[in-house]
């Protein structure tokens, strides 16, 4: 994959701190833009706080700190004078545990990234709702019980719906962090067709630890081990021909 | 075995439940053997009769618990809830865990003592009885207590949540108002009204605040009366007329209680049903 274009997404020299514990260690790598990038590597190899610091959410934990710049097209995100609430509307996440708000029917939790942003009249909203439902492959399932509680849907479900809540905010990036760890491989198979689906309108991050899911989805992969970078490079070439000794004994299963 | 051990504490949860609800079902049998009958619809209507005269009602004791409680409800549950918003929201400042401990401290003064400040700050000061130095010690009592439930509500809200809003663009305040604390609005009432039953109940704050009346009054700068004064009043007294009387204000003042959760539950009940 050449990428010529500038990146959407890149991070220079980001190092991400628990207190005096560093879990990412100077890691320069760039995403480009509409393109699914995974990022893969053992249980506690920095690649969940590596993504939380690409929407300012590491900084939400205690202790949780960072040097080392995070440029969102070419601008720093965490230059002073940066508006942390607006930036995140324009890099979304969706977690490892479905997080549907639980006052909330379904049509509200879609509708919620849009009660914060500008202004929008009702029926633009019913529509957006339904665009980001249906992107999310959740409309057929859901349209008929849109006011009922989030929490009567299925994990699975649940999962699409704060997909779906995401893109209704309509962001830049989505950052997932492990979306299909909690899901049966029904479910799973679901989200990963949605993330080709969405890698037109969105550039996306995704963590997972599951090495076929990196594989059949993403563009480019990056190799995390106790905190570095170890690799990054097109997908094809890193489950192929990986350069590095480390990669290529995590994924032909060695360790990890 | 195995079995039999299971049986063993089944049953020992058992007797400590039957333990646990005897005294309580006691207490309401009591209440309604003795006051039931002498309960009309005068009863809550109408001022007390002089002594000798048949009829009469604790409307003033009934006025004068909602007029007070109401007016510490509604001075002191929005800072008690304030503040316990705050401790769960910044739980390692300085300012909170001074407050939490204060608040600790306050939940386990007797309530007399509180009564006997507001006495000396309030009643000695102006030289008047009134029915606000009652309140004052009534809502006294109450802040620390829903501070602290309050508090406790919020930590029980997954951190997923918070994390959820503010990763959509909610600023701070807007995740802890729109989702955290909605999250756990059912949790805060049911506190804060732990807090209103008990302070309806408190008759040692307002024995030398409110002081108590003989006479229907709405005036809040004035002695008031109050249905645990009035029940200390019957029950102390020497008529046998009074301690009927007693029993029925007694059993009102527990209605009231009642009548008051069950609103409360009514109001904040989930739109999606249990599951919501």
């Amino acid at each position: 994959m050449a990428e010529t274009s500038p990146p959407r997404l890149a991070t220079d020299k980001l190092t991400a701190m628990y207190g005096k514990f560093s879990a990412v260690k100077g890691v320069t790598v760039a995403f480009a833009s509409n393109r699914v990038h995974a990022l893969i590597g053992p249980s506690g190899c920095g690649k969940s706080t590596f993504l939380r610091t690409l929407n300012r959410m590491h900084e939400v934990t205690p202790g949780g700190w960072i040097a080392g710049k995070v440029l969102l097209d070419g601008e720093d995100i965490y230059a002073s004078g940066v508006n942390v609430v607006g930036l995140r509307r324009r890099i979304g996440m969706v977690f490892q545990k479905p997080t549907p708000f639980p006052t909330m029917s379904i049509r509200e939790n879609v509708a919620a990234g849009l009660k914060v942003g500008p202004r929008l009249p009702k029926p633009e909203i019913e529509e957006i709702v339904e665009q980001a439902l249906r992107q999310a492959a959740l409309w057929d399932e859901v349209k008929d019980r849109l006011h009922t509680s989030a929490l009567g849907l299925s994990g699975g479900q649940q999962q699409r719906l704060c997909i779906a809540r995401t893109i209704a905010a309509r962001p830049e990036v989505i950052l997932l962090d492990e979306p299909t760890s909690a899901l049966d491989p029904m479910a799973t198979q679901k989200i990963e067709e949605l993330l080709l689906e969405l890698k037109r309108d969105f550039t996306i991050v995704i963590v997972t630890h599951n090495l076929q899911q990196a594989a059949r989805s993403s563009d480019s992969t990056t190799f995390f081990y106790l905190g570095e970078m170890i690799e990054h490079g097109p997908t094809s070439q890193i489950f192929t021909s990986p350069k590095d000794p480390q990669t290529e004994a995590y994924i032909t299963g060695r360790f990890g | 075995m195995r079995r039999v051990r299971s049986r063993i504490m089944v049953g020992l949860c058992l007797v400590a439940l039957v333990c646990a609800v005897v005294p309580l079902l006691l207490i309401l049998g009591t209440l309604l053997a003795k006051g039931a009958s002498s309960i009309s619809f005068d009863f809550f209507t109408k001022a007390p009769a002089t002594l000798g005269e048949p009829g009469g009602g604790v409307l003033h004791g009934l006025l004068g618990t909602l007029v007070m409680v109401g007016l510490a409800c509604l001075a002191c549950l929005p800072i008690g809830v304030g503040a316990g918003i705050y401790c769960s929201e910044y739980p390692a400042s300085r300012l909170a865990t001074a407050t939490r401990f204060i608040a600790d401290v306050m939940n386990g003064t007797p309530s007399i003592v509180v009564g006997v400040f507001a006495y000396a700050w309030l009643v000695a000061r102006t030289g008047q009885f009134s029915a606000l130095a009652g309140s004052a010690a009534l809502g006294m009592l109450m802040i620390p207590m829903v501070m602290r439930t309050t508090e406790e509500m919020i930590k029980l809200v997954p951190n997923a949540l918070r994390e959820a809003a503010l990763a959509l663009g909610y600023p701070r305040w807007r995740t802890s108002l729109t989702v955290v604390v909605r999250s756990c609005l059912p949790g805060i009432v049911t506190g804060a009204l732990l807090a209103v039953a008990r302070i309806a109940g408190e008759t040692a704050p307002l024995l030398f605040t409110a002081l108590g009346n003989q006479f229907v009054t709405t005036d809040v700068t004035q002695p008031m009366a109050a249905l645990p004064l009035v029940v200390y009043k019957y029950a102390t007294g020497p008529y046998e007329e009074w301690h009927r009387l007693g029993w029925a204000t007694a059993l009102v003042l527990i209605l009231v209680v009642l009548v008051l959760s069950v609103a409360a539950r009514l109001a904040t009940r989930s739109r999606f049903g249990t599951r919501g």
